[in-house]
């Protein structure tokens, strides 16, 4: 363990900004919901009528987790952002975990560090003390935000503990993510795949089966109920979790090569196949993983929402008001649910068009676009490749999550005439999604430094989306979102004309970028 | 411009900023057919920046650069089907074998010779079924190498080709190279192994703080530089040290040790032929010392010293 202490100062001087910035962001969107739930309700049957409601949506509860005490303020802060709290402890945990562990061994700066004299596990030690620290000032944050706000502090506490907890369990699972993959790339995917995997389980679960539930982090911190009779022992299941996997992450360390996952990469063939002659080839080859693990992934997704459809009219009773608010343009109540639903997977969808869009900014970064540029293969056309690779792939992925959800209510309901009703409406949001990647494309050809700021349009998005109406945001700032402009299908009817219309803007946004591009130098 | 016998590449007074900094201040640079041409510098000097500007890959700011007589901006894909280049530091896809990657580049290029990878890739006793991310930095640069040396290019374009390779291994590339020029092709190859350029180049440019400060053949060059020389003489030596040309004079009773300009070289001998000469070393300028005299003995008013610029560069 020589050196851990070096090593966890140096990585907390690295991370200070980075872990500021999450912790403000988990704080706000805990803080947020308090805020607007306050000033959106001016009486307290008011807000006993619409906590009414929400109690038998289940495309909220799909989206959130269990409903309780949602008549209080306390009760809508915790089923509002529990459940998108845990993924961003997720979300930075694995990115704290993979930028000291296998990015590092990747780059071979670990190397070189490693040949100082500093204990076998001293980095990694370093890079999981860094992680747990890092939650327990997330969690932090977060109580104290609520405190202030001001809330009961024991729920408040618990909030902030449960998160912190949460983030200490994907710490573990990240963990062992980096020792399983010998790439940064692919300890991503698998870490990224078991977040949405538990965001998933307890989604289904709390629609359906509640044993599906309790096999989830996240259900186990909504488990704690705060703000409903809080209880602790949750605590105990999320400390277990978190200490089982880090001292699996430690036993498959001691068992693998430095430089190696336990997924190891085997020898490959002596020649390229007969795709591998373009700038297209190539950037399908580079990205068909990817596009691959999208279309399994939202598919899974898909299926899992498509399967709770049906479980939507009981849940909803014969309360009118929910059926007045989700029916718009008097579709039925299932439509609604997958209305909603569809719009979710379009957005979690723009998670692979942006990456993609980005990729080729990547080749340039780290050089390998300077081999290929300097042969005969032109500038557009390279980028012309990673952009049909990009279209191609948005196709499929929300392809898939259509069919996935079509098919999940198909196999729940045995009605297969509803699988084509309920798939191909996802369709339409290929517009919106293309003009988040064009904007990515732009970004890559007009500021290429700042090309990471390409995400913000889907956080973005993701807000209006969830918290547009919540938030009482002015019409014309959730206008910025493409997704605004379009009916929601099923529930609604398509149209062509915004359709066409975004999709035009996604044109413009992708020519300007590629026209920018061709006019810059290569980093 | 576009003919057939036009140069390989020539630029004039090439101007290359990033933001503030002026990377390439009014560099200069001929290549001529049929020559293997050093190209040669500290880091930082502006090397790498002027082959990404001859290769299209960054804009100029004002100058004249033309690669066989074309326009390396505008035509950059038709041009490059006439050259082959290496960069300095070669990143491979994690996910492709070293053999896709050869492949690859050599289609992306217009066509490869088969029997010409499989050779090279013997000679320089490379792994082609490895994947990029499993490559050391040396089986990176032999990836690329051996894409770049099975091309039927006219021009290699080659920046520190030899940067993590072993010796056996730069011997075999510079056998390669050697192999090129005798086919009647041309290389311009940077580097900062002076070793290595004393051995393959027929022509050098210099260049320092991105301008060039020196070009020609090594004889050429030479003119330009000192010899040392040590002699044990019958007599103690008299005059050498009014005689112009001559530096760092050690005279230690009948022994000599000192430097002189090359052009003043007769009058030196004639010196020591009247003390008597009983034994004499002569030892021409290496590359080394030009380097030296370049960049560290005497720099110019502008420029700090670079000093450390003598260990880095062997």
């Amino acid at each position: 363990m020589t050196g851990t202490g070096v090593f966890l100062r140096t990585f907390l001087r690295r991370d200070r900004w980075v872990m500021l910035w999450w912790g403000i962001g988990a704080a706000l969107l805990y803080y947020t919901q308090a805020v607007s739930v306050a000033d959106l309700y001016t009486t307290q049957a008011e807000f006993a009528r619409a906590a009414a409601t929400m109690q038998h949506n289940a495309a909220f509860i799909a989206l959130s987790g269990p409903p309780r005490a949602l008549n209080t303020i306390g009760g809508q802060v915790t089923w509002q952002a529990t459940a998108f709290g845990a993924i961003v402890a997720g979300l930075m945990s694995m990115f704290l975990v993979g930028r000291h562990t296998r990015a590092e061994e990747e780059s071979g700066r670990d190397e070189l560090v490693r040949a100082a004299a500093v204990g076998r596990h001293a980095p990694m030690t370093a890079a999981l003390v860094t992680s747990l620290l890092a939650n327990l000032f997330l969690g932090a944050l977060v109580a104290l935000s609520l405190v202030a706000y001001p809330l009961a502090a024991a729920d408040s506490l618990a909030l902030g503990a449960g998160l912190a907890l949460c983030g200490w369990v994907y710490t573990g699972t990240a963990l062992v993510a980096a020792q399983l993959t010998s790439s940064t790339r692919g300890m991503y995917g698998l870490a990224g795949a078991f977040i949405g995997l538990t965001y998933a389980l307890r989604a289904v679960g709390d629609v359906g089966n509640p044993v599906l539930t309790w096999l989830s982090p996240i259900g186990w911190y909504q488990a704690m109920h705060a703000f409903s009779g809080v209880r602790w022992w949750p605590l105990l299941l999320l400390l277990a979790a978190a200490a089982a996997t880090s001292a699996t992450a430690y036993a498959v360390f001691a068992r693998r090569d430095f430089g190696s996952g336990v997924l190891a990469s085997r020898p490959g063939p002596e020649r390229a196949g007969r795709s591998l002659q373009s700038g297209l080839g190539l950037a399908w080859r580079l990205q068909r993983g990817a596009v691959a693990g999208w279309v399994v992934g939202l598919f899974c997704l898909g299926v899992a929402y498509g399967s709770i459809g049906d479980d939507v009219g009981d849940l909803v009773g014969d309360s009118g008001t929910t059926r007045d608010m989700f029916a718009q343009g008097g579709a039925g109540l299932v439509d609604g649910f997958f209305a909603t639903a569809l719009l979710m997977l379009a957005v979690i969808g723009c998670g692979f068009a942006i990456s993609s869009a980005l990729r080729p900014r990547t080749e340039e970064v780290e050089g390998r676009a300077e081999t290929l540029l300097a042969t005969a293969l032109a500038r557009n056309r390279w980028l012309l490749g990673h952009t049909a690779v990009t279209v191609l792939g948005v196709l499929l992925v929300l392809a898939a999550a259509g069919l996935g959800l079509g098919a999940g209510y198909a196999l729940v309901t045995g009605d297969g005439g509803a699988l084509p009703r309920l798939s191909l409406p996802i369709l339409e949001y290929v517009a919106p999604v293309l003009v988040l990647s064009g904007f990515a494309r732009l970004l890559a050809g007009l500021a290429p430094r700042a090309a990471t700021l390409a995400w913000l349009p889907l956080a973005f998005a993701a807000v209006v989306m969830l918290f547009g109406a919540v938030l009482r945001l002015p019409q014309w700032v959730q206008d910025l979102s493409p997704f605004e402009h379009l009916p929601l299908v099923p529930a609604q009817e398509f149209r062509w004309l915004p359709f066409l219309a975004v999709l035009l803007a996604a044109a413009c946004l992708s020519a300007a970028g590629q026209a920018a591009f061709r006019r810059r130098d290569l980093h | 411009m576009g003919t057939g016998d036009a140069a390989p590449l020539e630029i004039r007074g090439l101007v290359k900023t990033f933001g503030s900094v002026r990377a390439l201040d009014g560099l200069d640079l001929a290549v001529r057919p049929g020559e293997v041409h050093g190209f040669l510098g500290p880091n930082g000097a502006g090397k790498s920046t002027t082959i990404r500007v001859l290769l299209g890959l960054l804009r100029k700011n004002a100058g004249e650069v033309r690669l066989f007589g074309g326009d390396p901006w505008r035509d950059a894909a038709a041009l490059h089907r006439r050259l082959a280049y290496v960069p300095g530091d070669v990143n491979l896809w994690p996910n492709l074998t070293g053999g896709e990657v050869i492949d690859l580049l050599g289609r992306l290029r217009g066509g490869l010779d088969r029997t010409r990878v499989d050779e090279l890739v013997e000679r320089f006793e490379l792994d082609p079924t490895k994947r990029g991310r499993s490559y050391s930095k040396g089986n990176r640069q032999k990836v690329a190498l051996v894409a770049a040396l099975a091309a039927d290019v006219e021009l290699l374009v080659l920046d520190e080709p030899t940067s993590g390779l072993d010796p056996i291994m730069e011997a075999v590339f510079q056998g390669c190279v050697d192999e090129f020029r005798d086919r009647g092709r041309t290389v311009l190859l940077s580097s900062h192994i002076l070793a290595e350029v004393e051995r393959l180049c027929d022509r050098v440019s210099i260049i320092r703080a991105g301008r060039t400060v020196e070009t020609g053949t090594l004889a050429e060059l030479r003119h330009l530089t000192r010899t040392s020389i040590a002699a044990e003489l019958a007599t103690p030596p008299r005059g050498l040290d009014v005689l112009p040309g001559v530096h760092d004079l050690v005279v230690e009773g009948t022994r000599a040790r000192f430097e002189i300009d090359t052009v003043a070289l007769d009058g030196a001998l004639d010196v020591l032929r009247a003390a008597g000469v009983r034994s004499l070393t002569c030892q021409p300028p290496t590359l080394e010392e030009l380097f030296l005299r370049h960049y560290g003995d005497e720099p110019t008013a502008a420029e700090p010293p670079e000093a450390d610029y003598a260990v880095t560069g062997r």
